[in-house]
């Protein structure tokens, strides 16, 4: 594997508590890879050290196999789109996009160039002249990835950018930042606390808790094969039925009893648009909840059913 | 009750503008007396005769300048410093500096000097009134430029370290632009408690650097002179723009 980002056993102490802890993973060139965790798992810490603004206890942080983690961020071939953009009030989209070229070359000219080509890109063409104020949200947010990648990092580093989005924009934009990962071919490490961008977005994805990575993997593979209970339930909705976790839309549910179903009675149903959630209280009192499409049904409350799953959908000895 | 209130917002600012208003009258009044005779230019003629007032005006016009442009540097660098070490006693202790009578500055200040002095055999004079002037604008710098440092996102100059710049570069190009309206109002403030010091510098001040209040204060002591009137209408007009500006300034940013 070409590995382009490698954090090797790196921990970081704050004076109260230790943020990161003893985290490795190696990053492929031209990778998708996401950090995932609830706020304060030490996901953003572990951004902030690669990027520079901390500097790691113990461990080493390698960028295309040299050590990079006693370098100052203004030596590191890495750049960040922060969470609130950060955009420069004082500079136009253009003086913001040019900003990190003036350290970068003397040569004006392919300067101009590759400004111009990366507004095309992130369709700023014609708002060069604005000032951040006078943007929306998405604009901003582009304006931000501009700035990052006219300088061709080795890595993008994206704190939960899609965080300060509108609900609505925030699907469009994560299809737009997929594709742009794909067209640019720039690594991406990026940030999330939300399941699904990082599901749906990710190569490889690194759930994190309490400053460890808990598991590593493609997306696919954490969902059905979570090895701790904690990252089967923070990657979706788990029922845990006799200590077995079983996910909502693995279980059928019926009005007659099957061979293996279990009786079950309905508390409630929630329409949530394509599906509804169904749910139900077993015979040992564990409340079990049921995903259906949302034509099916419906089921009223009181109303007795039978659940079934196959043993194949069960999710078993997590820790 | 509608009705009253505009008429009690006037009455207050009759009575804090009045005086001014009779000053600028009474400066263009031919009489010396406070009877009006006609208009007439003479006292403000008198005042550009008048040696004493305008050397004087100059001494106190090198010492505001000399004096800003030293403590606007020195106060905007320890706004930044209380800034980013976030020490709300260190930031507090300004205020001590506010609250303390002109006198009390006044009498440490010649102490002080008068204790450095004596290794360094020196006397009092131009240099400790700017000295003692830059020592009690730092803080209304401060507290000026930290007011607004309050509202600048951090960020920002990860930002610029990021995309590349060194931490002298970050301040430059990204912090120093952000404050800048700020520091421009901190510095005519700066200006204006300079320039109409009275009590700290006439303890501090030596033969050679008599400023304009000490002067307009002796003159005053000799009687009424409608000389004065000129001169401080000028004085009041002056600062006045200069405080609107800095508000401005202030405002947008």
């Amino acid at each position: 594997m070409d590995a382009v980002l490698e954090l090797a056993n790196v921990s970081k102490a704050f004076a109260t508590h230790k943020a990161v802890d003893d985290v490795s993973f190696a990053i492929p060139r031209g990778a998708f890879f996401s950090l995932l965790g609830p706020s304060g798992c030490g996901k953003t810490t572990t951004l902030r050290l690669v990027a520079g603004f901390e500097a790691p206890t113990v461990g080493e942080i390698r960028l295309n196999g040299e050590r990079i983690d006693l370098l100052p961020p203004y030596q590191r071939n890495v750049n960040t789109v922060f969470q609130s953009y950060a955009l420069f009030p004082h500079l136009t989209v253009q003086g913001n996009v040019e900003f990190g070229l003036r350290n970068k070359s003397k040569d004006a000219n392919p300067a101009a160039d590759k400004v111009r080509r990366v507004l095309e890109q992130l369709e700023l063409s014609g708002k060069e002249a604005r000032k951040p104020s006078e943007l929306s949200g998405g604009e901003k947010q582009r304006v931000a990835l501009a700035r990052a990648l006219v300088l061709s990092p080795e890595v993008l580093l994206l704190d939960e950018p899609l965080s300060a989005l509108d609900p609505q924009l925030r699907q469009q934009v994560r299809a737009e930042l997929r594709d742009l990962q794909k067209k640019t071919g720039v690594t991406f490490l990026f940030v999330t606390h939300d399941q699904e961008e990082a599901l749906s977005l990710s190569d490889t994805l690194a759930v994190m808790r309490a400053g460890r990575v808990e598991q590593m993997g493609a997306p696919q593979e954490l969902y059905r094969k979570p090895r701790t209970k904690f990252v089967a339930a923070f990657l979706g909705d788990i029922n845990w039925i006799s200590g077995v976790g079983v996910r909502p839309e693995a279980i059928r549910i019926t009005r007659g009893a099957e061979p293996g179903s279990k009786m079950a009675v309905v508390s409630a149903t929630s329409f949530l648009g394509p599906s509804a959630h169904v749910t139900t209280t077993i015979e040992d009192g564990t409340r079990v909840t049921v995903q259906v499409p949302s034509s099916d049904g419906p089921y009223a409350a009181q109303e007795t059913v039978y659940l079934s799953w196959s043993a194949t959908d069960e999710l078993r000895d997590l820790k | 009750m509608k009705r009253a209130l505009p008429l009690y917002a006037l009455g207050a600012y009759l009575f804090l503008h009045l005086p001014l208003a009779i000053l600028a009258i009474f400066s263009v009044n031919a009489s010396r007396f406070t009877i009006w005779e006609g208009f007439s230019l003479k006292w403000y003629r008198a005042m550009f005769a008048d040696r004493d007032l305008l050397e004087s005006a100059a001494n106190s016009l090198l010492i505001a300048v000399a004096a800003t442009i030293l403590a606007t540097i020195i106060g905007t660098l320890a706004a930044y410093a209380l800034w980013k070490k976030a020490s709300p006693w260190l930031a507090g202790s300004l205020y001590l500096s506010l609250v303390t009578p002109e006198i009390v500055t006044g009498i440490s200040l010649l102490a002080f000097f008068q204790w450095i002095f004596r290794y360094l055999h020196l006397r009092l004079g131009m240099h400790t009134v700017i000295l003692a002037h830059v020592s009690f604008s730092i803080a209304y710098v401060v507290l000026v430029v930290i007011a607004r440092l309050r509202s600048f996102d951090p960020a920002l100059e990860e930002a610029a370290l990021d995309l590349g710049e060194t931490e002298f570069g970050a301040f430059y190009r990204v912090t120093l632009p952000y404050l800048a309206p700020a520091i421009a109002a901190a510095a005519m403030l700066a200006f204006t408690v300079s320039i109409d010091d009275y009590v700290i510098t006439s303890l501090v001040a030596g033969v050679d650097s008599r400023t304009l209040p000490m002067v307009i204060y002796a003159m005053a002591r000799r009687g009424v002179n409608p000389v004065l009137n000129a001169v401080s209408t000028v004085v009041v007009a002056g600062l006045g723009a200069l405080i609107l500006i800095s508000e401005r300034l202030r405002r947008t940013a």
